[in-house]
C-alpha cells in the first residue's frame, strides 16, 4: 500500500498496484465469510450506526434541501421552455430519486464517515490494536469491520430517503414562494411522475454504495500494513475517499445504465 | 478498547430509524404507488386493439375522478390485441356494459384510460373483463388523414 511510485519501474509499480487491488478484493471474501458468523454484536452495531447514520441527519435535512431547491430553479426555467411548467414535481422527484439522492447522499456520508472509518481503522493498525486484537484470539474482521460493514448499509437507503424528502420538500418551497405555485399540486406531479421502479433504483444505488464506502473505507484503512505514523493515516484517508468517489460515480453510470 | 469509545446513544438511533424508515415508506406509498400485497383491489382486465401510448402507472377516470391505475399491458398472441389490467379502489362494481377507452389529457399529454359507465342491471365482479373498449386515437393519422382528404378535393 505504500508506494510513492516515482522510484519504482513501471512494470513493478503495475504488479503493486493490481496486488493492492487483490489484496482489497481478499478483504471483502473474507468480511463477507464472518458477516453472519457472530450476529455482528448488536450492541456494536447500534453504535455504528449512531455514528455513521444519525449524525448525519443533520447534514442530509440541509444538503437535500438545498439540492431541491436548486433543482427547482433550473428545472422550472428549462420547462417553461418546453411549456410545461406543470411537470415540475415530478421532475424534481425524478432527478432527485433516480440519481442526485443516491449519488450526494453517498458522497456527503462518504467524505463524513467514510473518511473517519479510514482514520479510526488506519489509526488502530499504525499504533498496533489491530495485532493486539488478533493476539487475544479476537478475529478484528467479524469484531472491527462486520459492525461497520453493516451500519453503513443500514443507514445510507434510511439517509437517503431523508435526502429525498427534504429535497422534495425544498423543491416544493421554492415553487410556492418564487412561481406561486401549490404544493400539494407539486407533490401530486411528483406522484404522477414517479414509479415504483424509481423508487426501486434509488434503493439499489444506495444498498450499492454503502457496501462501496464500507468496503473501500475499512480495507483501505485495514490494509494500511506498513502505517507509521499519522502522516500515513492522513493520507491513507485521502486515498480512500478519492477512490471511493470515483467508484461511486462509476457505478452510478453503471447501475443507471442497466436499470433504465 | 479503542475498538467502541463512543457511548450509544438509543435516542439518536431511533430518530434516524423513524425517520428514515418514515421517508422511505411515505417515498413508496405516495411517490411510488407500492401496492401492498394484502391491499384489495377491484381489478377488471380491458382487451385494446391498440394500447399505443400507454404506460403501466397510468390513471383510470371514472367521470373525471382518478379512481385507479393500470397495473400490467400485456400482448395476447393469440388474438393480436393488447390486455391491459386495471387496478381500481375497492368498494363498487361497474355495470357489465361499461366502456372502456384510452384518453390523450391534453392535446400531447399522457394517456389514460376513461370509464364510462353503462346502465346494465349486472355488474362486473373483480377480475372480470369490459368487452366493451375504444382504442387509442393516433393523433398523427388523424392529422394526416385530414390534410390528405383535404387535399383530395
Amino acid at each position: 500500500m505504500v508506494c510513492d511510485g516515482r522510484s519504482m519501474n513501471p512494470l513493478r509499480y503495475l504488479h503493486q498496484r493490481i496486488a493492492g487491488l487483490g489484496a482489497m478484493g481478499l478483504f471483502l471474501i473474507h468480511v463477507l465469510r464472518v458477516l453472519p458468523a457472530p450476529a455482528a454484536r448488536a450492541g456494536m452495531l447500534a453504535k455504528q450506526i449512531v455514528h455513521i447514520g444519525s449524525r448525519s441527519m443533520g447534514l442530509m435535512l440541509i444538503a437535500g434541501a438545498c439540492v431541491g431547491a436548486m433543482l427547482s430553479v433550473q428545472l422550472f426555467d428549462t420547462l417553461t421552455r418546453f411549456g410545461s411548467p406543470s411537470m415540475l414535481g415530478a421532475a424534481v422527484a425524478m432527478s432527485l430519486i433516480r440519481e442526485l439522492g443516491p449519488v450526494l447522499a453517498a458522497l456527503i456520508v462518504l467524505g463524513r464517515a467514510g473518511s473517519m472509518l479510514t482514520a479510526e481503522i488506519a489509526g488502530m493498525r499504525a499504533s498496533q490494536q489491530i495485532d493486539a486484537l488478533t493476539c487475544m484470539a479476537i478475529d478484528p474482521l467479524a469484531y472491527l469491520m462486520v459492525p461497520r460493514l453493516l451500519a453503513c448499509v443500514v443507514s445510507l437507503p434510511l439517509l437517503t430517503a431523508l435526502f429525498d424528502v427534504a429535497g422534495l420538500a425544498g423543491g416544493a418551497l421554492v415553487s410556492v414562494l418564487s412561481f406561486s405555485g401549490s404544493a400539494s399540486l407539486f407533490i401530486d406531479s411528483a406522484a404522477n411522475g414517479i414509479v415504483a421502479d424509481d423508487i426501486r433504483m434509488g434503493l439499489t444505488k444506495s444498498l450499492v454504495f454503502a457496501a462501496l464506502i464500507a468496503w473501500i473505507c475499512l480495507g483501505k484503512g485495514y490494509l494500511g500494513t506498513a502505517l507509521r505514523g499519522t502522516e500515513d493515516v492522513s493520507r491513507v484517508s485521502a486515498d480512500a475517499v478519492v477512490i471511493a468517489s470515483i467508484a461511486i460515480l462509476g457505478t452510478d453510470y453503471l447501475l443507471s445504465a442497466l436499470m433504465s | 478498547m479503542t475498538a467502541e469509545p463512543r457511548s450509544s446513544n438509543p435516542f439518536a438511533l431511533g430518530l434516524l430509524m423513524l425517520a428514515g424508515l418514515g421517508c422511505l415508506a411515505w417515498l413508496a406509498l405516495r411517490l411510488g404507488d407500492w401496492q401492498s400485497p394484502f391491499a384489495r383491489h377491484y381489478e377488471l382486465t380491458a382487451r385494446f386493439v391498440s394500447a399505443s401510448g400507454l404506460r403501466e402507472g397510468a390513471f383510470v377516470e371514472i367521470a373525471g375522478v382518478r379512481v385507479g391505475s393500470v397495473a400490467a399491458i400485456a400482448f395476447d398472441s393469440a388474438r393480436y390485441e393488447s390486455v391491459v389490467t386495471l387496478r381500481l379502489i375497492p368498494g363498487f362494481e361497474l355495470p357489465a356494459d361499461a366502456i372502456a377507452s384510452i384518453r390523450t389529457s391534453g392535446l400531447i399529454g399522457d394517456k389514460f384510460v376513461r370509464i364510462t359507465p353503462g346502465g346494465a342491471a349486472e355488474t362486473l365482479p373483480s377480475g372480470g373483463e369490459i368487452v366493451d373498449t375504444e382504442s387509442s386515437i393516433n393523433i398523427e393519422e388523424l392529422i394526416s388523414k385530414y390534410i390528405f382528404e383535404s387535399g383530395d378535393q
